[in-house]
């Protein structure tokens, strides 16, 4: 009973207080939402991916695959079967139909070893009859059927029959078709063919039969996670992101508790004058912070699962065109997801407000109620926090130089966000004392003083956008830098006017001759590709052919004096800058490529940029490579010719052979796919960026209007003496957009520093490469304009109160002031 | 009702003591006026009598209870229950509205009456005025709403520092004996604090502070 008169006269604060509980819920729910939703997109990916790793019992399974990737005959299977090795054969393509296209995975139950069923297909299992015999039942997951409707008849499909019946099964990947090899082989028009082949990974200890040891290779369970592997620094890139927006949202609330806390002391103390223990007081205000943050943290999390749902389509397209990951169209709605957004919420503003709670606890009960005193005690606060900024520089430095890596990376980018945040308010109060100083005109030294007064209690704000405002210039340099980079690098890497990619190599030479018989093709150079596995990672291994197109037009980062003469003698290799770091190569370095007959020793002699490409990639010469790999055929063909005549060719040769779009491709249609992989990786980059400076616009306007009220001491007596509430109302929209002004300014030299460390330091870590920074001055410029209608916007509300205000109001403020 | 037994409060950084030894007894339904200079330590017997603030040294007793020496949890509880506060600066809740501070305390202590909350709305002169915020009231109104809500859950002692010091002499005096006649309905003890020879002759007794000694 007691406790509920308390908590009714607590609470009624909010009720007489609309504005500040607006701004404390807003907070909340901003920095929540922000959080969960980036929480939401990398969970949903790695469950995926997870799904993935699990298909078929992967994890815990060994494989046979051909050595250098691709398929190989289904003879090796029945000699490995007749050798009495238990393994089971898996055909394995992709099938454009649907959204996002249809991986097909085709197996046999009988011979599946026990870790790989899941699904009741194995013998004595519920769905064995249906899946073996004809028309071979079919399993998707739940969520892929509605995308797989009405695709029967489109033209991939109805040549080979449609789709097979489908049922749908837990635990499978999206947009993945699990079905018997023998419908597989139709699905995919293949035919004496496998992917691979899995085996219980205890049987894996064994040697291959020599007659295949030098075309298949045994891969174990634990090295073949490399989804999750490639992908992480994709998923901390994105963390960073969402925790650096949840601590501009916690910011306005500290803002905003740190307020509340002051305007109800006089309310704290005759509640302790009526007789209420400091401690009843303190659990009190705690549930009541707690409840808030629940409600907060609900409709944040509730956003945040919004904002996911948004963002998602844009991080699937990334994943899937940067990694070969699927994600499905539709998130999920974990329990655990919301029980840990609410905890980060609850979290946020135990932390946000332990100070407050910390004060009130310890509350004499003789405290006087001093609002006036709390603005002036946020000026005071402001030098403790440019000590504080100093500390935290120290130590992002010092977590850098000890931890190193992309967790001492983004450390040291918090580093650089935080500590001059932390700095600024200071520095901005020294400039406007200065320029107060200096004033002429009593006016003029009012506004400059008064400036410097709002300086403290603004100072939370104004971090948030200085803070919002950094990272948009660092994220829009970098991502800048990086498309003018990655475009200069596209037109050089993509030496070709066009490119072809046979299905097999009869069709190959098929292609060959007829490419040979077209007057407008000027060189046809062969293209070799095998897959290989280096120091555990995986690596594209490329041989070139000996043409001026490639010693003249690609693009090295360093080289060794005579390096093509080298790589086409079969003595030296490129290798990309991202597996030259993660390898630790330098030129003149030695690298075993793994070939068939055995490691083929090659000197470093070259380095090369390949943005976007998770895997490793070294380039070998093509005469050399096909030399030491026996079997090792032509499919693609990099073509000369008139620029102009290229997308003609392209087009002649999808009719002649009936390839898709991307088998037979000209330069500019390449460019423009791959234009369109670069602008979604950084899609959710830019849109949660763009969310950062939304939620520190929404920090300036709550705490303007929470201040508002406070101000009002300040403005009457200048109101008493003569200014009009009209004048006033424009002096006060003006010191905002002029403090916002101040920050944006220091936020420039500050986003150059962010960007410098996000592509010296960050990508680095997490990509494997590094971008030149380039300057955008009008980029900035936009920023600075942004920024200036950002603090207009929000001074707008408080200055037409201000200007609308009755004089009455403005007089009582005099007898408030205590 | 009130005893304080060589009480003496100093403030840290001050030259002297704020009260040096003061002793004093309140019997039941008496009341007594405290005057002296600003700065004697007026208030400081006060809020050390309310259990606002701990003596250095000396006893404080009320109602028979050892205030000096209690816990927050123990002081907090006998101003809830046996004691009534008035202050100068009325201190309501801005955020409540009339009734709801004129029932505060009493509900806070578990002695709501309404039938007496309902006498003393009337007889304060605040009827009609129940749903209105504290911002919306005069000042003799606001101390009037103080007032009622000390008186409200029936405390054994009231103690009032400077009632109606913000307020004109004409409404100061008739909220004044608005105070005075409620505390003797109710039989409580009371100790105001007040500046004015005047007003403090209208109490039973007065004691007069000089210098942190009584004189």
């Amino acid at each position: 009973m007691r406790a509920a008169v308390v908590l009714g006269a607590l609470v009624s604060h909010w009720r007489r207080h609309p504005v500040e509980l607006a701004t404390l819920l807003v907070g909340l729910a901003l920095a929540t939402a922000l959080w969960a939703g980036v929480q939401a997109l990398n969970a949903e990916a790695r469950e995926s991916y997870a799904r993935a790793a699990a298909l078929l019992g992967a994890d815990r399974l060994a494989r046979v695959e051909a050595l250098g990737g691709g398929r190989f005959p289904v003879g090796d299977y029945v000699a490995l079967r007749r050798a009495g090795w238990p393994v089971s054969p898996v055909l394995e393509g992709d099938l454009p139909v649907g959204p996002a296209g249809l991986r097909v995975i085709g197996v046999e139950p009988l011979t599946l070893p026990a870790e790989a069923d899941g699904y009741g297909v194995a013998p004595g299992g519920e769905r064995v009859a249906a899946f073996l015999s004809p028309p071979h039942l079919g399993l998707v997951a739940a969520e892929t059927l509605p995308g797989l409707a009405g695709v029967a008849g489109l033209p991939p499909l109805a040549a080979v029959g449609g789709l097979p019946p489908l049922a749908a099964v837990g635990g499978l990947p999206p947009d993945t078709l699990v079905v018997d090899i023998a419908r597989a082989e139709r699905l995919l028009g293949v035919e004496g063919e496998l992917t691979r082949l899995t085996l219980p990974a205890e049987a894996a200890g064994r040697a291959l039969p020599a007659g295949l040891a030098g075309r298949l290779t045994i891969v174990r369970p634990e090295a073949a996670d490399d989804l999750a592997r490639l992908t992480d620094s994709f998923h901390l890139n994105l963390t960073a992101f969402g925790l650096l927006s949840f601590l501009v949202g916690l910011l306005i609330v500290y803002g905003a508790i740190g307020l509340a806390f002051e305007q109800r002391k006089p309310m704290l103390r005759t509640l302790r004058a009526c007789g209420v223990s400091a401690r009843l007081m303190s659990l009190l205000l705690l549930g009541e912070l707690m409840a808030l943050a629940l409600v907060g943290g609900a409709v944040g999390v509730a956003g945040g699962y919004a904002l996911a749902a948004a963002l998602l389509p844009d991080v699937a397209a990334s994943l899937r065109g940067l990694y070969g990951a699927r994600l499905p169209g539709t998130l999920g709605l974990d329990p655990a997801w919301w029980a840990a957004g609410l905890g980060m919420s609850l979290g946020g503003a135990l932390a946000a407000g332990a100070a407050s709670l910390w004060r009130a606890a310890r509350l004499p009960a003789l405290a006087v109620a001093q609002p006036q005193a709390w603005l002036a005690g946020r000026r005071r606060t402001i030098r403790a926090q440019a000590a504080l900024g100093a500390v935290v520089a120290l130590a992002a430095l010092a977590a850098f130089g000890i931890e190193g890596g992309l967790a001492g990376g983004l450390a040291l980018l918090g580093g650089v966000v935080l500590a001059p945040a932390l700095v600024a308010p200071a520095l901005v109060a020294a400039a406007l004392a200065l320029a107060a100083r200096r004033a002429r005109g009593a006016l003029a030294q009012w506004v400059w003083a008064d400036m410097r007064q709002q300086t403290g209690p603004l100072a939370l704000a104004l971090m948030a956008l200085l803070i919002a405002l950094a990272v948009n210039v660092g994220v829009g340099t970098m991502v800048g830098s990086f498309r003018e980079t990655f475009l200069g690098w596209l037109d050089r890497r993509l030496a070709a006017e066009a490119y072809v990619t046979a299905r097999d190599p009869a069709e190959a030479e098929a292609v060959a001759r007829w490419l040979d018989g077209r007057p407008e093709v000027v060189a046809r150079l062969p293209i070799l590709r095998v897959g290989a596995r280096v120091a555990g990672w995986p690596v594209e291994i490329y041989g070139a052919a000996d043409h001026a197109t490639y010693r003249d037009g690609w693009p090295l980062l360093a080289s060794a004096p005579g390096a093509w003469d080298r790589v086409a003698a079969g003595e030296g290799v490129l290798v990309s800058e991202q597996f030259g770091r993660r390898g630790g190569l330098g030129l003149g370095d030695a690298l075993d490529v793994p070939t068939p007959a055995g490691p083929w020793r090659l000197e470093v002699v070259g380095i090369y940029a390949d943005y976007g490409n998770p895997e490793g990639q070294v380039m070998v010469g093509g005469a050399a490579l096909a030399a030491r790999w026996p079997g090792l055929e032509t499919r693609r063909f990099a073509l000369r010719l008139d620029p102009a005549a290229a997308a003609g060719l392209a087009a002649d040769l999808r009719a002649a052979f009936g390839f898709g779009p991307e088998a037979a491709i000209d330069q500019a249609a390449l460019k423009a796919a791959s234009t369109r992989v670069f602008e979604r990786t950084f899609a959710v980059t830019v849109a949660l960026n763009a969310l950062t400076l939304a939620v520190a616009g929404v920090a300036l306007l709550t705490s303007l209007l929470t201040l508002s009220g406070l101000r009002l001491a300040q403005l009457a007596p200048v109101w008493a003496v003569g200014l009009t509430r009209r004048r006033l109302a424009a002096l006060e929209t003006a010191k905002t957009v002029g403090l916002a002004a101040l920050t944006a300014v220091a936020a420039l030299p500050l986003g150059l520093a962010v960007a410098w460390t996000l592509t010296a330091v960050v990508n680095v870590e997490a990509f494997g490469w590094r971008l030149p920074v380039l300057m955008f001055p009008r980029q900035w410029a936009a920023m600075f304009g942004l920024a200036l209608v950002t603090a207009f916007a929000a001074a707008l509300w408080p200055a037409l109160r201000l200007a609308r205000i009755a004089p009455a109001d403005l007089m009582r403020s005099f007898s408030n002031e205590r | 009702m009130l005893v304080l037994r060589s009480v003496s409060k100093t403030y840290p950084g001050a030259e002297r003591p704020a009260l040096a030894g003061v002793s004093l007894d309140l019997a039941a339904g008496r009341t007594l006026a405290l005057t002296g200079e600003s700065g004697s330590g007026k208030s400081t017997l006060l809020h050390l009598a309310a259990g606002l603030d701990a003596p250095d040294a000396g006893e404080i007793e009320v109602d028979g209870r050892r205030v000096d020496g209690a816990s927050d949890a123990a002081r907090a509880a006998l101003r809830r229950d046996a004691i009534g506060l008035v202050f100068q600066q009325f201190n309501l809740i801005p955020s409540l509205d009339v009734g709801a501070n004129l029932a505060f305390q009493a509900r806070l202590a578990g002695r709501f009456d309404p039938g007496w909350q309902s006498e003393l709305t009337a007889r304060l002169g605040l009827a009609g005025l129940e749903r209105r915020y504290p911002e919306a009231l005069s000042g003799g109104q606001q101390q009037r709403v103080a007032i009622g809500r000390a008186l409200a859950g029936r405390p054994r002692l009231i103690l009032a520092d400077e009632p109606t010091g913000n307020l004109d002499e004409p409404t100061g005096d008739a909220v004044l004996a608005l105070f005075l006649d409620l505390v003797r309905a109710t039989g409580a003890a009371l100790l105001l604090v007040t500046h004015s020879e005047r007003l403090a002759g209208l109490l039973d007794a007065r004691v007069h502070l000089r210098a942190g000694r009584l004189g």
